[in-house]
């Protein structure tokens, strides 16, 4: 239950994978707002939806603490406005990493799918393993120069070797995923340097407020089918054909015998052949020109 | 079989009045064959509904005076043609009194506008009085190589041998949406219409460029102008093709509504021409929600009945 929570504790790469059917943005914010209480530093790329948006549900308190670099409105410059360009938002996360004000940093990467489209893989690759190979010292317990980057990865647009890359460089992912109910579920892979990795299966939702609510197994079934049964329908009723039985009938049906049944009284009669039995006889005159030969009853001997 | 059918469990009550009402409607006007196409601004003075599909407008629970705003809605088809959704939400959005830009480039002008007419809607006069900005692709595509205009052409990326990107027709969109200063007719809000983007790969251009111009639409229509956007995309299914797959995929992660069409599993059938998924995909923490339907396209409308109910074969 705590894998979950304590994601943003260490520094280094976080991959939360999303699918169309189950979006991950929530999660990215609810684990923002748990950083922000925490009191750390949080930066966001936004790259994909406006500023606007992503802060609409967060409380007034978490928004001011969070710093948003705005690479959605116009990331290619287009509108041309004479301004200097701020810089790519990898120089943006180069920069973050290298400030020098202390207290552990969390930089929300929204989307790192949006970067793995526009910047080449191995620059993104290198910019996001410089930051893992700064942080991830095995034993380093201080938690005062930590940047934790928690990338929002899309799983349906990019092949099998663009996501491999990224999930060695992370230490852990979350895969959102969910259940015909209202759980969403993660699954969570933890690697440690030196270590067996971890695999946990957490289910959760997600608070109007973007809190966490864990819950400790998948949810209850529905509870649909306590509701009250439809009339069943009788699919005897109204038939063109009668498909009942009359009182007699049932009973002539009842006593007869089919013929394959081989009750006792039907093995007396075949043993005893009483008197009323009818036994029945050929009676044959031969003709004139019948040439009766017990040995050649066909005639059709060539002898 | 005029009857009305038995209650089924899938439509709530309120819905399911609307949608015999509006059945009941159809009928009534499918024998009368009355349809208004030079007043469209006002309502028809018996058939109020008549400039959409009705029933299409109950199951996504709008309606033209209380049209959503900052939307993008994604149009898919499979194995089918979509485009019905196309010229429905045109003439749901003229209708709605909203500014429309009508990137159109699968199409000539006068078949859209038959197509509206059809449903109650005149093009022509909606250009006319600046309420339609028309961009149609396949006589624009000319002008772009035998004409060398002085501003980059809103298609200029055809003319470009290395892979180009979609700025000029950006520069187009927001031209077109954006209100004027000079106290122009006020309209509802903006909404930019494409048909469709799957012929953009095919043009020549990427993925990630045809995703960067509907970044900076939304960015425009959707944020800044409150606006709304409809686009649609082909999923060829049966072909691999990844830029495609990737063009439907990031739009989908990026869409509130999705409308999915798909042809039938089991091959083409007379009554039933296929299968429609609503999808709202919900900004907020809440899962979303799914419907299905099938459909049948009639002359003027569409009609929707739930999986395995269609009147014809129940």
């Amino acid at each position: 239950m705590k894998m979950l929570e304590s994601l943003s504790a260490f520094g280094g790469l976080v991959l939360l994978r999303d699918s169309v059917e189950w979006e991950g943005r929530s999660l990215l914010k609810a684990l923002i707002k748990k950083s922000a209480l925490r009191g750390d530093q949080v930066h966001i790329l936004g790259c994909e939806v406006s500023e606007e948006e992503f802060r609409g549900g967060l409380d007034v308190n978490i928004n001011s603490r969070l710093v948003y670099h705005d690479f959605f409105k116009d990331p290619l410059n287009w509108s041309k406005t004479g301004e200097d360009l701020p810089g790519g938002p990898l120089d943006v996360l180069r920069a973050i990493c290298k400030r020098t004000d202390p207290g552990p940093v969390t930089v929300a990467l929204d989307s790192l799918s949006w970067l793995q489209l526009h910047v080449p893989c191995t620059t993104l690759c290198q910019t996001l393993q410089a930051l893992s190979y700064q942080y991830s010292s095995p034993g380093d317990n201080s938690s005062e120069e930590k940047v934790c980057v928690l990338g929002l990865l899309h799983e349906e647009l990019h092949g099998p070797a663009p996501t491999g890359a990224l999930s060695s460089l992370a230490h852990t992912e979350v895969t959102v995923s969910g259940t015909v109910g209202q759980a969403w579920v993660a699954h969570i892979l933890y690697r440690r340097p030196g270590q067996l990795p971890a695999c946990q299966t957490q289910w959760f939702s997600i608070l109007p407020d973007f809190g966490l609510d864990f819950q400790k197994g998948p949810p209850l079934e529905p509870q649909t089918h306590l509701g009250p049964r439809k009339p069943e329908v009788d699919p005897t009723a109204h038939l063109t054909f009668n498909l009942h039985l009359s009182k007699n009938e049932k009973e002539a049906k009842d006593s007869l015998t089919l013929p394959f049944q081989f009750s006792s009284e039907k093995q007396q009669a075949l043993l005893h052949n009483g008197p009323g039995q009818a036994t029945s006889q050929i009676f044959y005159e031969p003709d004139a020109y019948d040439d009766l030969d017990q040995e050649d009853p066909d005639d059709d001997l060539d002898v | 079989m005029l009857a009305a059918p038995a209650r089924p469990d899938w439509l709530p009550s309120a819905d399911f009045a609307r949608a015999s009402f509006s059945r009941a409607l159809e009928l009534c006007c499918s024998s009368a064959s009355v349809v208004s196409s030079t007043s469209p601004s006002g309502p028809g003075p018996l058939f109020p509904d008549l400039r959409m599909f009705p029933e299409l407008n109950n199951l996504l629970n709008t309606a033209p005076d209380k049209a959503e705003q900052g939307r993008l809605t994604l149009l898919c088809d499979a194995r089918t043609d979509g485009s019905f959704l196309v010229h429905h939400f045109l003439s749901f959005y003229l209708r709605a009194n909203c500014k429309v830009c009508f990137v159109a480039l699968i199409q000539s002008f006068s078949h859209y506008n038959i197509v509206a007419q059809k449903l109650g809607v005149s093009l022509t006069a909606a250009r006319d009085r600046g309420q339609l900005v028309f961009l149609e692709g396949l006589k624009s595509s000319v002008e772009v190589f035998f004409q060398t205009p002085e501003e980059p052409h809103p298609l200029q990326f055809l003319r470009e041998a290395k892979a180009g990107n979609l700025q000029p027709l950006y520069e187009f969109v927001r031209t077109a949406l954006t209100p004027g200063d000079d106290g122009e007719a006020a309209w509802r809000c903006p909404v930019l219409l494409v048909d469709d983007l799957s012929v953009l790969l095919s043009l020549g251009l990427g993925a990630v460029a045809v995703l960067d111009w509907m970044q900076y639409c939304r960015a425009t229509v959707c944020c800044q102008l409150k606006g709304n956007i409809v686009a649609l995309v082909h999923d060829r299914e049966d072909t691999e093709d990844e830029e495609n797959d990737i063009l439907l995929n990031g739009l989908s992660h990026q869409s509130h509504l999705i409308l999915r069409t798909e042809g039938l599993a089991t091959g083409f059938c007379r009554d039933v021409h296929g299968q429609l998924q609503i999808r709202w995909r919900q900004p907020t923490t809440q899962r979303d929600r799914s419907l299905t339907y099938q459909y049948k396209i009639q002359d003027k409308n569409v009609s929707f009945f739930a999986k395995g109910l269609a009147p014809a074969v129940l």
